[in-house]
C-alpha cells in the first residue's frame, strides 16, 4: 500500500496535504482497497465548515456506504467535482486525481496531531 | 472470528485473493478481484462461486409428496424426477418462512436446498409438521455446492465431463455426473440471471472440482467470484433474497414471487387461507423497481416517501454494474406502486427523487 511521505494521516484513513495556508484532503490507498469499487462520492459544499473526527461526506462502493471523517477542522474552499462523474478515480489515484476537498484549517497546528506516513503504515500493517 | 463457520473451500480462498467477511455467521469471500469485474465476467463469460454454505435437507418416504404439498406454496406434484422447482414455505399468516428449491431425485426422494441463515429454522419448521411415512435429514455438513454461471458455463463445464450437458434443460438436473473425476449432481439453475449450473458434490471433492474448473476455464476468462457479485447479479435479475425481499413479515405475493404460489393446487398448504385473502383483497404492499432521478444510491432499509407520508422502504439497492444506474427494489404501499410514480428515498436525512420502473432490471438475451 502506498503511503506518500509528504502527507499526514488520520486513524480513519484520510490523508492531508499541507499547501501553504490550505489543506487538501482525500482517502488513503489502503482505504480504497478495503472499500472496493467506488461508485459514488458525496462531498460537502464550498463554504461548509467541517469538524475534526466528524463526517463531512461519504463514499459508496458497490456493496456499502462509508462515511468520510474530517482529519482536521476548517472551512471548505474547494471540492473535487470531477468525482461526481468519475468516482473510480478514488480507486485509480487516491492521492492525486481523487483529492476530495481543500479546506482552510481552523488551526494549522492541528495537522501536527495526525500520523506521519511511517506511523500510518505501521498502523495498517497491524490490522 | 473463530466461531465463524467455514465451507470446505475456505483454505483456498487466499490462493485466489479472496477477501472474506462475516456473512450471517459464515466466513465467506465477498470478492476475489473486484465486484465489478466479477459481475462483468458472469454477464459476458462465466464466473465460479462457492455456495457451499447453502443448506440441503433430504425428504424421503412414501408420504413425501403429500407432506411437501402441505409445506410448500408451489405445486410439488408438477415436478418430475430430475427436475427442480422454486417454491416458498409460509406461516399460517402468509409471512414467509423460506424460499427454496425442491429437487426430485426419485419418487419419495426429494432434496430441499435452503438459505444458509435459515437451515436450523427450516429444519425445525419441517420437523414440527412432520407426518408418518416421511423422514427428514439435514445433510448440509456433507454437501458442497459450486455455481458456475455465465454464457460460457456449459462449454467450460463440458470439458470436464462426459455427460452431455446440453441435454440438461433449465431447472432440470442429472445425478451421478462425473465432473473432473468426481461424482456430482449437476443442475441447470442459478441465482445470477444467466445460464449456468449448480454442482453439488461431497465436501472432500469440492477443492478438486473448484480448481479444475478454474484451470480449464482460464483461457475463456472464467474467474472466481464472491458473494458481492452474487448479490448484484441476483438483484439486477430481480431474484428475491430472504431477509431483504422476503421475511416473516412479507408474503410471497407481496414480494412478487406469486408464480411460486399455487392457490389452486388441490392440496391445502400452510398459509393458503391468508394468501387467498390477500389475493382477493389485493396485496397491501408490492415489491417494485425504483430508479433514482436525483443523485444518490438507494440502500437496504432506506425509507421511501410520497410527500410527508412514508410508503415503504428499500429492500435492496446499489449502482447496477450492468446498467450503471442507481436502482433499487422497494416494498411499497400498493397505492404508490404504479409505473412512473414519483417517490422520494431518504438518504442520510435528505429526500431524493426516484420513480417506479419495470422489473426485472436485467434480462439476458435468449
Amino acid at each position: 500500500m502506498a503511503t506518500p511521505k509528504e502527507l499526514r494521516y488520520s486513524k480513519e484513513h484520510e490523508w492531508v496535504k499541507i499547501e501553504g495556508e490550505q489543506a487538501r484532503i482525500g482517502i488513503t490507498d489502503f482505504a480504497q482497497s478495503e472499500l472496493g469499487d467506488i461508485v459514488f462520492v458525496e462531498l460537502p459544499e464550498i463554504g461548509d465548515e467541517v469538524t475534526a473526527n466528524e463526517p463531512f461526506g461519504s463514499v459508496e462502493s458497490v456493496k456499502t456506504v462509508s462515511e468520510l471523517y474530517a482529519p482536521i477542522s476548517g472551512k471548505v474552499i474547494e471540492i473535487n467535482e470531477e468525482l461526481n462523474d468519475s468516482p473510480e478515480f478514488v480507486n485509480e489515484s487516491p492521492y492525486e486525481k481523487a483529492w476530495m476537498i481543500v479546506i482552510e484549517p481552523a488551526d494549522a497546528s492541528d495537522v501536527e496531531k495526525l500520523m506521519s506516513a511511517e506511523e500510518y503504515a505501521s498502523m495498517i500493517n497491524e490490522d | 472470528m473463530s466461531q465463524l463457520k467455514r465451507t470446505p473451500l475456505f483454505d483456498i480462498y487466499k490462493n485466489y485473493g479472496g477477501k472474506t467477511i462475516d456473512f450471517g455467521g459464515w466466513d465467506l469471500p465477498v470478492q476475489f478481484s473486484s465486484i465489478k469485474e466479477e459481475h462483468e465476467a458472469v454477464r459476458t463469460k462465466a464466473g465460479l462461486f462457492d455456495v457451499s454454505h447453502m443448506g440441503e435437507i433430504e425428504v424421503k418416504g412414501p408420504n413425501s409428496l403429500p407432506y411437501l404439498q402441505k409445506m410448500m406454496t408451489n405445486d410439488v406434484s408438477k415436478v418430475s424426477t430430475n427436475g427442480a422447482q422454486y417454491t416458498a414455505m409460509c406461516y399460517e399468516n402468509g409471512g414467509t418462512v423460506e424460499d427454496l428449491l425442491v429437487y426430485k431425485r426419485a419418487d419419495e426422494d426429494y432434496l430441499l436446498v435452503v438459505n444458509a441463515a435459515n437451515i436450523e429454522k427450516d429444519y425445525a419448521w419441517l420437523e414440527k409438521h412432520l407426518e408418518d411415512g416421511v423422514t427428514i435429514h439435514n445433510i448440509s455438513g456433507n454437501v458442497a455446492q459450486l455455481a458456475l454461471q455465465g454464457p460460457l458455463a456449459e462449454s467450460v463445464l463440458q470439458k470436464l465431463t462426459a455427460t452431455e450437458l446440453d441435454k440438461i434443460g433449465f431447472f432440470k438436473f442429472q445425478q451421478d455426473v462425473v465432473v473432473a473425476g468426481k461424482n456430482a449432481l449437476v443442475s441447470r439453475t442459478g441465482y445470477t440471471g444467466e445460464d449456468g449450473f449448480e454442482i453439488y458434490c461431497a465436501s472432500e471433492d469440492a477443492i478438486h472440482i473448484w480448481n479444475s474448473i478454474l484451470e480449464i476455464g482460464k483461457e475463456d476468462g472464467v474467474i472466481p467470484c464472491g458473494l458481492g457479485a452474487r448479490d448484484t447479479l441476483r438483484f439486477e435479475a430481480t431474484l428475491a433474497l430472504y431477509g431483504q425481499e422476503l421475511s416473516p413479515e412479507i408474503s410471497p405475493l407481496e414480494a412478487g414471487i406469486g408464480f411460486a404460489v399455487k392457490l389452486n393446487k388441490e392440496a391445502n398448504f400452510i398459509g393458503k387461507e391468508a394468501l387467498v385473502k390477500q389475493k382477493e383483497n389485493g396485496v397491501p404492499r408490492k415489491l417494485v423497481g425504483i430508479e433514482m432521478i436525483e443523485r444518490g444510491i438507494p440502500r437496504h432499509g432506506y425509507a421511501v416517501y410520497s410527500g410527508d407520508k412514508q410508503i415503504g422502504e428499500v429492500t435492496t439497492g446499489t449502482q447496477s454494474p450492468t446498467l450503471k444506474t442507481n436502482i433499487g427494489l422497494a416494498l411499497l404501499d400498493r397505492a404508490y406502486s404504479a409505473l412512473e410514480t414519483e417517490v422520494e428515498v431518504e438518504i442520510r436525512g435528505k429526500k431524493v427523487k426516484a420513480k417506479i420502473i419495470p422489473t426485472p432490471f436485467y434480462k439476458r438475451a435468449k
